[in-house]
């Protein structure tokens, strides 16, 4: 159809509609993250997002680098979750290999990992927050998480992207200082989740701009795939340390918070009560720490089974999936990666079309997206 | 031509030292809000620059000063450029009528109120010159929003003060301040005041409500392209916009200049006013740095279903109490 | 009706509630320290670039040029050298060279060296105004009791 043969009021629509940009530098877009959104006045009409900003072909560097130099790359992918990308690709060479990991360092990788989630999502707080125009309570999230990274640093040695477990183990021990700071810290947290309650889930401004925004059918999210709390928020409970467990996740008594609209406020509770599961998780862990070794020692190379091998994770975001295609050598032949901010993603252009832009601003916080992570 | 010469000379002293008041509000209320925002996040705030921090806001300045002004291709240039001045005068302009003390005042016209809300009503012409003048998409979302908002909160501004008027039957400052000698005029109308300043606050484009430079949607909104003086034009001239918005809510509820009294009363009086001016600015500072922004039509919204009816009924209560009890006419 | 009203004054409370909140945090204690004046003390367990341990008993270096840490790192950040000398059995280490640009602190070179030759240290305040600054020769430091 050619413009001529627009009526008058198609012609007037057409002319309002514009193309906006929320670049790749903007102060929201969790990462380097371009959306091409068509826009009429304030409403977004169909928003596209444009990835590939950030791709450092770290599956290309999966397939020339053995087990010990990968590990360096897995945990930049998402570095605010690093520890639960070390787990699955241990487990998935350990699964590979055939190789057993001893208790004591299994309980050891469940205490560091769900002290991981606690901090990415207290980062995620702070930084949704952030996007709605409140400046304060990202400066308290990041308060709590200093506990939590110094903690994690007495260990591993570094603060945000862990390369600490290796095949057969973790690369250090946990003594007992790091046992009580655990402790107080699961305390404290535990008193200050009362202020954010008051501050931030009950009020009124939040409230309204959250309610109802955003609302993912259960369809919809089967049909995307999408995982994590996005799915969890939708009524659908579903959370890989449940329903695939791995590790020593069957040992432990948690509970799945799920929420009933799949709106942007569900998403939020879900998120925020996870913590406190994540807490309740190290807490068992710590009491039922058995003692033996921490590292099983592998002679040599690993030679990784012939076939595909598969290992999935719950991260902070979602489920993680690794996929090997092995050939007998050292090096896999193919490394394939599933990352969960990906699907939570796609699910952009029919979710947000026909909505304001603030709207689409606070949905992408919610999703919790990390971009580099979705770029690999 | 002798009175010319004095005509002209006070007028210019009063302009120059009304404009350097407007500066030296705008260095004074930087450094309180950087520190007091720093103070409610748990952190020091500015330390280096002089003992905590005091001379960090004249560095700050000499440092704008100093650099280029920037003015991309393809503005529209006599617009992009004089938008910066344009949004500081309407500001700096009604100082001329508040009444910093019994004889502190520029000039005091009859109509002083009147000439506030008709004057700082421009500024919203500013905003849209400097939004479109920039060619950037982002800066005319800034500017079409800060329209609509500034339109729907004037009138709960006006309906407000408008009972004080009923009250004292003057629009003159000096008169208001002057009937307010007994009891402060919150105690009396305590719903106008919480009116008034909140429609203050979304005049003033500030958090909750400042959605024309929603930092985090649309990156710095109608101020986006202006870089060096232009820019800290527009952030003098919204520190002015908010010492206005309180200065007016002291004159009219919270007794203007009346206090204990001190030596020089007449000139010393500025004391009182301005620790009370402040006292209000703090609080804005405090509300900007604890809550989210509201989405822009919830903010009209929040305008038109709560602030204009209450505000309407707050003046129908107000005219019949003063048809009904000529008495407390009488006392004030 | 009674819900406008019910919601005006839910709203208007929590919003006060928040600025209650905010205005107890401005007489809590401070958490940040303001850096280049005041340091907070580091753990001893922190990766550092790397350094070659001092054996106490022999006193010099216990590296016996196996190749494993070249060969093991993702980086390529390795180099050494060694010589073979008479009446001394395997090889002698002539040069050890560490490049730091390309360093990611992975830990594979301390993990896989099988007589710890190689350690983290504590040194994280690493700032120079050239490249040739982060290229360390570890022999040498080792030599001069760095």
């Amino acid at each position: 159809m050619t413009v001529e043969q627009l009526t008058p009021d198609q012609k007037t629509a057409e002319q309002h509609r514009f193309y906006l940009n929320l670049g790749p530098q903007h102060p929201s877009t969790h990462g380097v993250l371009r959306v091409v959104l068509e826009m009429d006045g304030e409403w977004v009409l169909n928003p596209q997002p444009d990835l590939g900003f950030g791709h450092r072909m770290h599956e290309k560097m999966g397939e020339s680098r053995s087990w010990p130099q990968f590990f360096a790359n897995v945990g930049r992918m998402d570095y605010v979750n690093a520890m639960a990308f070390n787990h699955g690709y241990a487990g998935l060479i350990e699964r590979a290999a055939g190789i057993e990991v001893p208790l004591r360092a299994e309980y050891i990788r469940v205490i560091t990992a769900e002290l991981n989630r606690v901090a990415s999502h207290l980062l995620w707080l702070g930084a949704f927050i952030l996007d709605l125009g409140a400046f304060t309570p990202i400066l308290y999230t990041f308060d709590d998480r200093e506990s939590i990274l110094d903690i994690l640093e007495d260990i591993t040695g570094s603060r945000l992207t862990y390369s600490y477990f290796r095949v057969g183990g973790v690369m250090q021990d946990i003594d007992d200082t790091f046992i009580t700071k655990t402790k107080q810290f699961i305390q404290q947290l535990r008193n200050r989740f009362p202020m954010y309650e008051t501050l931030v889930s009950n009020n009124v401004i939040i409230h309204h701009r959250m309610k109802g925004i955003g609302v993912i059918s259960q369809e919809m999210a089967r049909r995307y795939g999408v995982t994590g709390a996005v799915l969890r928020g939708s009524g659908i409970a579903y959370d890989v340390r449940k329903n695939a467990p791995y590790s020593v996740y069957p040992e432990f008594d948690f509970d799945v918070p799920v929420g009933k609209n799949g709106d942007c406020m569900d998403r939020y509770t879900v998120k925020f009560a996870e913590m406190e599961q994540s807490l309740r998780i190290i807490e068992q862990a710590l009491d039922k720490l058995p003692d033996g070794e921490f590292r099983t020692k592998v002679k040599g190379k690993i030679k990784l089974n012939p076939g595909m091998t598969s290992f999935s994770v719950e991260t902070a975001r979602g489920e993680l999936t690794f996929l090997l295609i092995g050939d007998g050598s050292d090096v896999p032949y193919r490394l394939k990666i599933r990352v969960p901010s990906f699907s939570n993603l796609s699910v952009m252009p029919e979710l947000c079309s026909d909505m304001l832009l603030s709207d689409l601003v606070t949905t992408m916080g919610s999703f919790d997206l990390v971009i580099p992570e979705i770029d690999r | 031509m002798d009175n010319l010469i004095g005509t002209m000379a006070r007028i210019i002293s009063y302009a120059v030292i009304l404009i350097a008041f407007g500066f030296a509000n705008a260095i004074i209320m930087g450094y309180l809000e950087r520190k007091l925002a720093a103070r409610i996040q748990r952190r020091p705030g500015p330390m280096e620059v002089g003992p905590h921090g005091i001379y960090q806001l004249f560095v700050d300045g000499v440092k704008i000063i100093g650099k280029q002004l920037i003015v991309p291709k393809d503005v529209d240039g006599v617009l992009f450029r004089i938008a910066p001045i344009l949004a500081f005068a309407p500001v700096v302009l009604p100082f001329i009528v508040i009444p910093f003390s019994q004889k502190l005042q520029a000039r005091d016209f009859n109509l002083g109120l009147l000439f506030i809300v008709t004057i700082a009503s421009i500024n919203v012409l500013t905003i849209v010159m400097a939004g479109w003048a920039s060619n950037n998409k982002y800066s005319l979302f800034g500017a079409m929003r800060s329209v609509a908002q500034n339109i729907s909160f004037e009138v709960p501004v006006l309906i407000s003060i408008l009972c004080i008027a009923l009250m004292t039957g003057t629009y003159s400052m000096q008169g208001i301040v002057k009937a307010q000698g007994n009891v402060w005029f919150i105690l009396i109308q305590p719903v106008a005041f919480i009116i008034y300043f909140i429609a203050g606050l979304a005049e003033t484009n500030r958090n909750p409500f400042d959605l024309p430079e929603a930092e985090s949607e649309l990156t710095a909104g109608f101020h986006t392209e202006y870089s060096g003086f232009g820019f800290s034009l527009f952030v003098i001239a919204e520190y002015a916009n908010m010492f206005l918005v309180c200065s007016i809510a002291t004159v009219l509820f919270l007794g203007g200049w009346h206090g204990i009294p001190l030596p020089f009363f007449e000139y010393t009086g500025a004391v009182w006013f301005l620790a009370k001016v402040y006292v209000l600015m703090v609080v804005m500072v405090w509300i900007r740095w604890t809550f989210p922004r509201v989405r822009f039509d919830q903010l009209l919204n929040f305008s038109w279903k709560y602030l204009i009816p209450f505000s309407l009924v707050n003046l129908l209560v107000t005219a019949i109490c003063i048809k009904l009890f000529p008495l407390l006419k009488e006392m004030l | 009706m009674n819900g406008y009203f019910r919601d005006l004054y839910m709203g208007s409370k929590s919003l006060l509630t928040g600025m209650g909140i905010t205005f107890k945090a401005v007489f809590q204690p401070m958490v940040t320290v303001q850096y280049p004046r005041e340091k907070i003390e580091v753990t001893p367990n922190i990766r550092g670039r790397l350094f070659m341990v001092k054996d106490t008993e022999t006193h010099t270096h216990r590296c016996i040029v196996c190749n494993r840490c070249a060969n093991e790192c993702p980086s390529s950040c390795i180099y050494l050298e060694g010589v073979k000398q008479e009446d001394v059995k395997g090889r002698v280490l002539s040069r050890y060279v560490y490049d730091f640009t390309t360093c990611s602190l992975c830990g594979n070179c301390v993990d896989v060296c099988p007589v710890s030759a190689i350690a983290f240290s504590c040194e994280y305040e690493l700032a120079s105004f050239s490249k040739e600054d982060f290229i360390f020769d570890l022999l040498k430091e080792v030599e001069e009791n760095r």
